[in-house]
C-alpha cells in the first residue's frame, strides 16, 4: 500500500501559509500567450504593434500628424532588438518608467474613448518578455515640446510587485529622425522633429515574411491610418562565415509608406458609459466610487442619457429612495435600480465619440497600397452594441490582372481586418469580421465562393470597427466577439460593398463579353468579303468597303456595351 | 435529255446555276453597301411539318415557310462560310465544269483557314441549305453523292456516254452474270431500252442476289433493283426515269416493320422532309407497295418467324400515324400500321425461308404480283 502523500495532512493553517498575492505581472509572465507572446515571431509582431498603437494614440491625441519609424535589427541567432520612434508629444519623465514597466498603468482603460491601446497592458508586456528572454532592459528616449534635451530611461519591471526598476537615467542630446522624402520635408534631407519618443527592446524573436508578418502589419497600417507616414527598416544579420567588417548587412529592408492624406482624424470624445451596458457588478462599484452625493445624481451624471428627471423615475420604479447616499445602498436595493434600469427605455448613446477613418479616406489608403481598376468604400452610420457605440466602415478593391501573384480567381479574397485603427493579423477564423465575411452570399456579387467559406477573387476588402470599446476575445486583441449587433452591421456594409462590385464585375463581364464577339466578328467578316468578292470578281476596294460596312454594322448592335 | 413526262423535273444548266449564285451574293452586296442594311438569306424549312403531299403530282411538295438567316454575332460565321462555299460552287464547279465529293468539299474547306469546317457534317448541312436556298439540287451544283446509288439485273440496255469522247456505252444488264449494274450518282443523261414489265425495288442485298442466282427476272420480265436500306436521291431518280421513260408500274418489297414502310417506302415514293425542297425530282409517286404487309404474316402462316416490335419501331409507327402527310392520306396505311401495332411483331424479307430457301421467288412474289392488290 502506498505511503499517504503529505497534501492529505495539511491543515487551513498550512495552506494559508502558501497562500499569498499573485501580481498581475507574475500572471501575464505565465499566462503570455494571452498577450500575444507564445512564439518569437509572434512576440516581434506584438512589440511592434503594441508601440506603434501607443505612438499613433499619442500624436493623434495631440493632433500631431504622425511620423514613425520601426526599425528591426538582429542582434543574435534569434534576438532582434524592436526600436520604434515617433514625433508624438513626448513623455513627461516622472511618467516614463511607470508606462513602459509597469501593467495595467495606462490613460485609456478608465474612460470611455476610442482609442487603440484599451487596458494599458501591451508596452509593458513587451519589455516583461524583452527582459524575460534576454535579461536585457527597454530604453526610452523621449524629449517634449521647449524642452532642451531628451531623457534616456532603462527601465525594468519588478515582476513580483508589478512596479519599474529604473536602471539608468540621463539627459541626452537626441532628437527624433525620419529618413528623407517623408512627404513634409525637403526631397534629400532626414526630417526631424522637436518632439517624440522612441522605445527599443531586445527580445528574442524570429523575423518572416508573409501573411502573419511585421511586414504585413506596417502594410495594413499604412492602409488603415492614410494619415500616417511610416518608415520601415529590417537588418538581419549576415551567415557567421562573412563576417568581416564594413560588409552590407546580408538582407535588409528600407521601406517608407508616405502618407495619403494630411487631415488628422477628428479627435474622439470621450463619453460616459451608457446605462444599458453595464453590468450589475460594474453598477455596484460605480455607486460606491461616485462623487455625487445621492442616487439621483449619481445615476445623472456618470451615466450617459439619463436625465435627473429619469433618474429620478428610476428610482421611484425601483423603490428606491432618490436621495439616498449612493454608497449605502444595499445588493437589493441596487439589484432593484439595476432591473429597472434594463426595462426602461434610454436614449442610444451619443456617437460623436467615434473618429470613422472616412470613406474618402478608405479609399486613399486601398489605392496607395493596391493596384485595382474598382475601389469603394462604406462607413456605416454608428451604432450600439451593449451600450458602447461602434462604427463599421468596409472598403474593398478589384485588384487588375496581375498585380498580385496571390489576388486571382482561384483564391480566396484577401480580408484585412481592422479595428480601431489596428491591423488584426491573428485568429481570424474566431472574428466577427470573418463570421460576417463567410455569412454574405458573395455569388450573388458576381464571386465564386465555397460553401461557408471566403468568397474567391482578386479582391481585397478592409473591415474596420471603430469603437469606445472593442469587445477582443482576448487580451492580445486579435478577434471580435460575436455580437450579433456587430455581425450585423458589417454584414449591411459588406453587402453594400457587393453590390457595387457586383455591378463593376458584370461591367467587366460585358466589357469582356463585347471583346470576345469583336474578335469573333472581325475574324470572320474578310472572310465573308472574299466570297463575295470571288463570286462577283469585285475589285479589292470592294472588298475592303464590306468588311468596314459590316463590321460598322455589327459592332452597332452587338458590341455595345 | 429530258423525259416526256408532264411534271418532268426542271432540270438547270450549270451556266443557269452559276447565274443564280451571282444574283443571291449581288443581292447581299447590294444590302449592305448601298442599303446600309444587315443582308439575309432565306431557306425554306426542311422537315415534315412544312410539306404536304401533292396527290396530283403523287409526292411531297415543299410549303411556304421559311427560315431566314439574318448576319448577326451568332451567323457571321455560317454567312462568312456559305459566301466562300457560293464562291467555290460557282468558280471551281460550275464554271470549270468539274465534280466534287461532300468530303472533298469538306477537305477543300481547309483552305479557307479560320472559316474552315471543323467536322464533314457541318458542310454537308451547309450545302443543304445552299441547295435549297438556290432551288437546285446538289447534283446539279456539281456535287456528287459518296453513296452507292444502287444495283440493277434484268432485261434493260442503259446508254450511257463514254465522258472522254461522247460516244455512247451500252450496258446489258441482263448479261452481268452474278453481278449487277450500278447505277451511277448522275443519271440524267442516261437513255434506256428494255421490254420488261415492271420494276423491282427490293430493300436487302441478300434476297437481291437470290433473286439474281436464280434469275427471276427472266421468269417475271421484271427489273431487279436493290435499294439497300433508304435509297439514294440517284437510285430514286434512276427508277423515276426509267419508270417514266418505260412506262412500266414499280413495286417495293421491303421488310415488314416502320422503317420499311414509313423511311423506305415512303420516301421512295413521295420524297422526305429532309429534301422537300427538291423531292419533286427524288420520288417515283408511280410505286406500289407489294410486302411484306402485316396481312402476309397471317396468310403466309410466319407469326413464329416474326420478331417483337422494339420501341423504336412502335414510336415510329405512331409518329407516322400523326404526323406523316403521306400515311394520313391513305387509309390502307393506316390500317396496315395499326395492324402491325396491335400485332406487336415485324418481319424481315428472309422470313420466307422458313418454307424453303426459294419459297419466295416461287411462290410468294408469283402469288402476290398475279393477285395484284397492292398498298398504295
Amino acid at each position: 500500500m502506498a505511503k499517504r502523500t503529505s497534501a492529505v495532512g495539511e491543515t487551513a493553517e498550512s495552506m494559508a501559509r502558501r497562500q499569498r498575492e499573485i501580481s498581475v505581472s507574475e500572471f501575464f509572465l505565465k499566462n503570455r500567450h494571452l498577450l500575444g507572446f507564445d512564439s518569437p515571431r509572434r512576440a516581434l509582431m506584438t512589440a511592434v504593434k503594441e508601440a506603434v498603437d501607443n505612438s499613433l494614440d499619442a500624436c493623434e491625441e495631440a493632433g500631431i500628424l504622425p511620423e514613425i519609424m520601426v526599425e528591426l535589427e538582429q542582434t543574435g541567432d534569434n534576438r532582434f532588438r524592436v526600436t520604434v520612434t515617433d514625433n508624438g508629444p513626448g513623455i513627461v519623465k516622472t511618467q516614463i518608467p511607470k508606462i513602459f514597466a509597469k501593467l495595467l498603468y495606462g490613460s485609456k482603460f478608465h474612460r470611455l474613448r476610442m482609442s487603440r491601446g484599451q487596458q494599458g497592458i501591451g508596452i509593458s508586456a513587451a519589455g516583461m518578455y524583452g527582459q524575460l528572454t534576454t535579461g536585457s532592459a527597454t530604453v526610452i528616449r523621449s524629449r517634449t515640446k521647449g524642452s532642451p534635451a531628451a531623457h534616456q530611461i532603462s527601465v525594468q519591471i519588478d515582476t513580483r510587485q508589478n512596479k519599474p526598476t529604473i536602471l539608468s537615467d540621463v539627459s541626452v542630446a537626441w532628437t527624433p529622425t525620419f529618413p528623407a522624402g517623408s512627404g513634409d520635408g525637403n526631397e534629400g534631407d532626414p526630417v526631424t522633429y522637436k518632439h517624440g519618443t522612441s522605445v527599443s527592446i531586445e527580445m528574442e524573436a524570429a523575423y518572416v515574411r508573409g501573411k502573419l508578418s511585421v511586414d504585413e502589419f506596417l502594410k495594413q497600417c499604412a492602409i488603415v491610418n492614410p494619415h500616417l507616414s511610416l518608415h520601415y527598416a529590417v537588418t538581419l544579420k549576415k551567415p557567421a562565415k562573412g563576417d568581416a567588417e564594413g560588409e552590407a548587412p546580408a538582407d535588409s529592408i528600407r521601406q517608407s509608406f508616405l502618407r495619403a492624406v494630411k487631415k488628422l482624424p477628428p479627435a474622439a470624445q470621450e463619453i460616459m458609459p451608457h446605462p444599458h451596458g453595464v453590468e450589475l457588478g460594474m453598477l455596484m462599484q460605480m455607486l460606491k466610487d461616485t462623487e455625487s452625493r445621492t442616487v439621483r445624481s449619481a445615476l445623472a451624471s456618470d451615466f450617459s442619457r439619463i436625465s435627473q428627471q429619469t433618474a429620478l423615475d428610476i428610482c421611484v420604479a425601483a423603490k428606491v429612495d432618490p436621495k439616498a447616499r449612493p454608497d449605502k445602498l444595499g445588493p437589493g436595493e441596487i439589484e432593484a435600480v439595476y432591473k429597472t434600469i434594463q426595462q426602461t427605455k434610454l436614449m442610444r448613446p451619443p456617437t460623436d465619440c467615434l473618429a470613422p477613418i472616412g470613406e474618402e479616406e478608405i479609399l486613399a489608403g486601398l489605392k496607395k497600397e493596391i493596384d485595382a481598376d474598382f475601389y469603394t468604400s462604406v462607413t456605416r452610420d454608428p451604432t450600439v452594441y451593449r451600450g458602447n457605440p461602434f462604427q463599421i466602415e468596409v472598403g474593398m478593391a478589384y485588384a487588375k490582372p496581375q498585380s498580385d501573384e496571390d489576388l486571382n480567381n482561384e483564391n480566396p479574397v484577401r480580408l484585412l481586418r481592422f479595428a480601431n485603427r489596428v491591423p488584426l493579423l491573428y485568429m481570424g477564423g474566431a472574428c466577427s469580421i470573418t463570421k460576417a465575411m463567410t455569412g454574405v452570399n458573395w455569388k450573388a456579387y458576381g464571386l465564386a465562393q465555397p460553401k461557408g467559406a471566403l468568397p474567391l477573387g482578386p479582391v481585397v476588402v478592409s473591415v474596420h470597427m471603430a469603437s469606445v470599446w472593442v469587445p477582443f476575445t482576448s487580451e492580445s486583441k486579435d478577434a471580435i466577439a460575436n455580437y450579433p449587433e456587430i455581425i450585423q452591421e458589417i454584414t449591411l456594409a459588406l453587402q453594400e460593398c457587393g453590390r457595387r462590385l457586383s455591378i463593376n464585375i458584370s461591367k467587366r463581364k460585358r466589357e469582356a463579353e463585347a471583346e470576345r464577339k469583336r474578335g469573333y466578328i472581325e475574324k470572320y467578316i474578310p472572310h465573308l468579303a472574299t466570297g463575295l468578292k470571288d463570286i462577283l470578281s469585285l475589285p479589292d476596294k470592294d472588298k475592303t468597303k464590306i468588311e468596314g460596312d459590316l463590321k460598322k454594322m455589327l459592332e452597332k448592335t452587338h458590341l455595345e456595351v | 435529255m429530258n423525259t416526256n413526262h408532264p411534271i418532268a423535273p426542271q432540270v438547270v444548266s450549270k451556266q443557269a446555276a452559276s447565274r443564280r449564285i451571282v444574283e443571291v451574293a449581288k443581292e447581299i452586296h447590294a444590302d449592305i453597301t448601298k442599303k446600309h442594311k444587315k443582308p439575309s438569306m432565306k431557306f425554306p424549312i426542311r422537315s415534315l411539318a412544312n410539306v404536304k403531299y401533292d396527290t396530283k403530282r403523287g409526292h411531297f411538295e415543299i410549303l411556304n415557310k421559311t427560315a431566314t438567316r439574318t448576319l448577326s454575332y451568332n451567323t457571321v460565321k455560317t454567312f462568312a462560310q456559305s459566301m466562300r462555299l457560293l464562291a467555290t460552287t460557282k468558280n471551281d464547279l460550275l464554271d470549270k465544269d468539274d465534280i466534287a465529293g461532300k468530303r472533298e468539299l469538306y477537305y477543300n474547306s481547309k483552305s479557307w483557314g479560320e472559316c474552315r469546317f471543323d467536322e464533314q457534317p457541318e458542310s454537308d448541312t451547309l450545302l443543304d441549305d445552299i441547295e435549297a436556298m438556290l432551288g437546285i439540287n446538289r447534283e446539279q451544283l456539281g456535287y456528287i453523292p459518296e453513296e452507292r446509288g444502287g444495283d440493277v439485273a434484268g432485261p434493260l440496255t442503259v446508254l450511257d456516254i463514254d465522258p472522254s469522247n461522247g460516244k455512247d456505252i451500252k450496258i446489258e444488264c441482263a448479261k452481268l452474270g452474278s453481278g449487277a449494274w450500278s447505277i451511277p450518282s448522275r443519271v440524267e443523261h442516261l437513255r434506256f431500252a428494255s421490254k420488261a414489265k415492271f420494276i423491282l425495288a427490293v430493300e436487302t442485298a441478300s434476297l437481291f442476289q437470290r433473286l439474281v442466282h436464280h434469275r427471276y427476272f427472266e421468269k417475271a420480265n421484271c427489273i431487279l433493283i436493290s435499294m439497300s436500306g433508304v435509297p439514294t436521291r440517284a437510285c430514286r431518280r434512276f427508277i423515276r426515269r426509267l419508270a417514266d421513260d418505260q412506262k412500266i408500274p414499280v413495286l417495293a418489297f421491303t421488310d415488314g416493320d416502320p422503317y420499311g414502310y414509313c423511311n423506305i417506302y415512303r420516301t421512295l415514293k413521295v420524297g422526305s422532309g429532309q429534301a422537300a425542297h427538291i423531292n419533286r425530282y427524288f420520288c417515283v409517286p408511280q410505286v406500289h407497295y407489294l410486302g411484306v404487309t402485316p396481312q402476309d404474316i397471317i396468310d403466309y402462316g410466319l407469326e413464329d418467324a416474326t420478331h417483337p416490335l422494339e420501341e423504336a419501331d412502335i414510336k415510329r409507327a405512331k409518329d407516322a400515324l400523326k404526323n406523316d402527310p403521306f400515311i394520313q392520306h391513305h387509309k390502307e396505311w393506316q390500317q396496315a400500321l395499326e395492324q402491325m401495332l396491335k400485332m406487336g411483331v415485324r418481319i424481315e424479307q428472309q422470313a420466307f425461308a422458313k418454307h424453303g430457301l426459294n419459297y419466295v421467288l416461287e411462290k410468294y412474289l408469283p402469288e402476290k404480283i398475279k393477285k395484284g392488290k397492292f398498298l398504295p
